[in-house]
């Protein structure tokens, strides 16, 4: 993975200064807590529900082991011992102290880590797919590039005070895994025959996003070659940066600007302001692409046969290690390894929380078994991402013993889940009861694998950090009269035909969630065909079998009856 | 508003005045000041003339929203370019000064004005300002010690620092 140059760390280094000078200028009156908020978050620093909360950066998914023992050290040492993986490759403290936080920062600066830009009106971190550079299905690494353009990024004068927060999303692979439609950039690697042979370059999207106003992002540039990404953002940028609106957060992001716009205008401006920017010295040589790409290249793989004996016997004689293999492992680019997903949603616990225990045991398997590296997933579980598959059972088997083998990646119960009411001050209703109330319902891993892949995403409010747009059922947290209500939608994906879900119908209490997310499977299980998903059955058949049933014996919410029904 | 002007890293004195308009007074109709004046774009345009003769040097307000595209072919005009940053969270002012500088070449003094602190200085400089009326009741000694020199380089181009790191590394 990336190692800091000297301007790497020397920056990290500066903005501890920084930020623990305006600290103290906030604390002795200097600065007015109107001046500070921005500041404060654009190190990740809110002030929340019960304290303040710190978001930490995790660069397109990528950590160490020594990182992820620093977090274990700050988690125990500044906070109550946990922290929590957000959906856009973050992990937050939600206890720290705001006066402790320059030494955290300066925890963090000792192992190339920082919380540069994790929140406010600026460009946020750059995110990619966790399994980039082993994924079976890859097309291009993008993580040489995530990098240039962090680095790009990172204390931009010209775009530190946006209209509102800018994230920016890579994908390298033929399956989308980084929910590019759904950001203010988002940037597909591709390969394009040119006359030199093969050229390399991004389908460039722009203006999607989730939240109060969910939209899905458009094509502005079909290719655009990898060395004009710089200068092109910088166009999109400065476009936004000036005609963006400000007179309503709510209305301010990029979207609705090329909404306003229209894609072609909103294209036509931006060309126009890169005519004057493209080959200019922001252009990327390719020499530094080669000097991040040395970052990046594979670790020393051993050379294995595709299949391992020891580890097949072990799938056929024991059904647990078999499930969660089916579940947790993922195809790997080299023979003889698979890449493992650890569950941060054991049942029960706030999906995505982590304990520093784990935390150190986690580095521990990353050690012993994957390279000393990790990798975070934006569905806020861990990745290893270069294990022999000689090595899995024992791997499983250290994992179970830390309560991280759960085989639900992609099952009902390995929901996305944002910190909701517990903790958000932006909630209008707790999140992680309704998650662990709807682990507890389908707790039964025969049934569990039986209703197949299904990925169910819980928001506690409408600024959707829990993705529940895109889940195949959403929920949405919603406030009514003071009183916590769920939204319910169906049919959302991610990936490359990512698409918004469909509202059910009202509402409900916390106290029937459960039985609606039951009502729905049912539904599904009544109605598949050989094979289907949950999401194949709903395609074929509709929003309308899902509302009558959850809606049954109300007055209110069924699909009307339709003219051929009728008839 | 006063503020204490910062320029070549000092507390400089202002012999500048800005035009405000008050209610009622339009572009068109109100008095120009003799002196150093900065006047606004409104003024600028429907007055131009009449300035150019009665004042030799001359200054302009930008507001936010103002598109510097327009006043693009005046540029020679101007001693000093003001851009007000009404809060400063408003990030316009950075591409106004940004396209002045690097696409435009304007060359005079770009002060940045209204809602100016510490802690946004060292991007200001970045993007080409030179001069910065920082708000009064902040302390400028601190500010010009710490405010320029927060960070000892940048990755990106900049009006600063044309060139982006990558080429400027050493092996």
């Amino acid at each position: 993975m990336y190692k800091y140059a000297a301007i790497d760390q020397q920056l990290v280094n500066e903005r501890v200064a920084q930020f623990r000078d305006q600290v103290r200028r906030w604390q002795s009156g200097e600065l007015s807590g109107d001046e500070f908020r921005p500041l404060r978050l654009q190190n990740g620093l809110y002030v929340q529900r019960h304290a303040p909360m710190l978001r930490i950066a995790v660069p397109y998914a990528m950590m160490s082991s020594v990182q992820l023992r620093k977090l274990a050290f700050i988690a125990r040492t500044y906070d109550r011992g946990y922290g929590h993986f957000t959906t856009r490759h973050n992990i937050q403290f939600n206890w720290p102290r705001i006066e402790d936080c320059p030494d955290i920062l300066a925890h963090l600066a000792e192992v190339e880590m920082h919380a540069i830009q994790t929140s406010g009106n600026c460009i946020r971190n750059v995110t990619t797919d966790q399994f980039a550079g082993v994924a079976a299905d890859e097309v291009i690494d993008p993580r040489p590039l995530a990098e240039i353009i962090r680095q790009w990024s990172t204390f931009h004068p010209e775009f530190a005070f946006l209209p509102r927060k800018f994230k920016i999303a890579i994908s390298g692979t033929k399956e989308d895994r980084a929910v590019t439609w759904f950001h203010d950039i988002g940037l597909h690697l591709k390969q394009q025959d040119g006359e030199s042979g093969k050229s390399i370059g991004f389908a460039v999207i722009v203006g999607g996003g989730l939240g109060r106003t969910p939209i899905r992002g458009q094509i502005v540039r079909e290719f655009l070659p990898w060395q004009h990404i710089l200068t092109y953002c910088e166009a999109i940028l400065r476009v936004y940066n000036r005609f963006g609106r400000r007179d309503n957060a709510y209305k301010a992001r990029i979207k609705i600007l090329v909404q306003a716009l229209g894609v072609e205008e909103f294209t036509r401006l931006v060309d126009a302001e890169w005519v004057h920017l493209v080959d200019g010295p922001a252009t990327i040589t390719q020499a530094e692409l080669d000097r991040v790409a040395a970052y990046f290249s594979a670790p020393d793989h051993d050379t294995l046969p595709a299949h391992d004996l020891v580890f097949e016997q072990h799938r056929h004689a024991e059904k647990a290690f078999a499930r969660w293999v089916d579940r947790n492992t993922h195809p790997h680019k080299v023979p003889g390894y698979a890449a493992v997903t650890l569950s941060l949603k054991p049942h029960g616990i706030a999906p995505g929380n982590i304990t520093a225990d784990q935390m150190d045991a986690v580095a521990g398997l990353a050690d012993r078994y994957s390279f000393g590296e990790l990798r975070i997933s934006h569905e806020q579980n861990i990745v290893l991402a270069d294990v022999r598959k000689s090595d899995l059972h024992a791997l499983w088997q250290e994992a179970k013993a830390i309560g991280l083998a759960t085989p639900n990646i992609g099952l009902l119960t390995g929901i996305i889940c944002c910190p909701g009411g517990d903790f958000c001050d932006l909630a209008n209703a707790k999140s992680i009861p309704i998650a662990n109330a709807i682990q507890q319902r389908f707790d039964d891993l025969d049934y569990l694998f039986d209703i197949g892949e299904i990925d169910l995403n819980i928001s506690g409010c409408m600024n959707a950090c829990g993705h529940h747009h895109v889940g195949h059922i959403g929920v949405l947290g919603v406030d009514r009269n003071d009183a916590e209500f769920y939204q319910v939608t169906l049919g959302g994906r991610q990936g490359n035909d990512a698409r918004l879900g469909k509202v059910i119908g009202p509402s409900f209490s916390a106290d029937e969630m459960p039985e609606v997310v039951d009502k729905i499977i049912k539904v599904y299980l009544a109605n598949r065909l050989a094979g289907e998903s949950f999401l194949d059955t709903f395609d074929r058949i509709g929003i309308d079998p899902f509302k009558n049933r959850v809606y049954e014996g109300r007055a209110h919410g069924k699909a009307r009856v339709s003219e051929k029904e009728a008839a | 508003m006063t503020a204490q002007l910062i320029s070549n890293k000092a507390v400089a004195v202002d012999t500048w005045k800005t035009l405000e308009m008050a209610d009622g007074e339009t572009p068109e109709a109100v008095a120009l000041p003799a002196g150093d004046v900065i006047f606004p774009l409104a003024v600028w345009r429907a007055r131009k003339d009449e300035i150019i003769s009665t004042h030799k040097r001359i200054g302009l307000l930008l507001q936010p929203d103002d598109r510097v595209e327009d006043i693009a072919a005046d540029l020679d005009y101007f001693i000093v370019i003001a851009v007000n940053f009404p809060k400063f969270v408003d990030g316009r002012g950075y591409s106004s000064a940004s396209l002045l500088r690097q696409r435009y070449n304007y060359r005079g003094e770009l002060r940045a004005v209204g809602d100016v602190l510490h802690d946004q200085l060292f991007y200001m400089q970045r993007v080409g300002f030179d001069a910065y009326a920082l708000k009064d009741d902040k302390n400028a000694a601190y500010a010009i010690g710490h405010g320029f020199s927060t960070f000892g380089d940048a990755y990106q181009t900049s009006t600063s620092q044309p060139r982006p790191h990558f080429r400027r590394r050493s092996a």
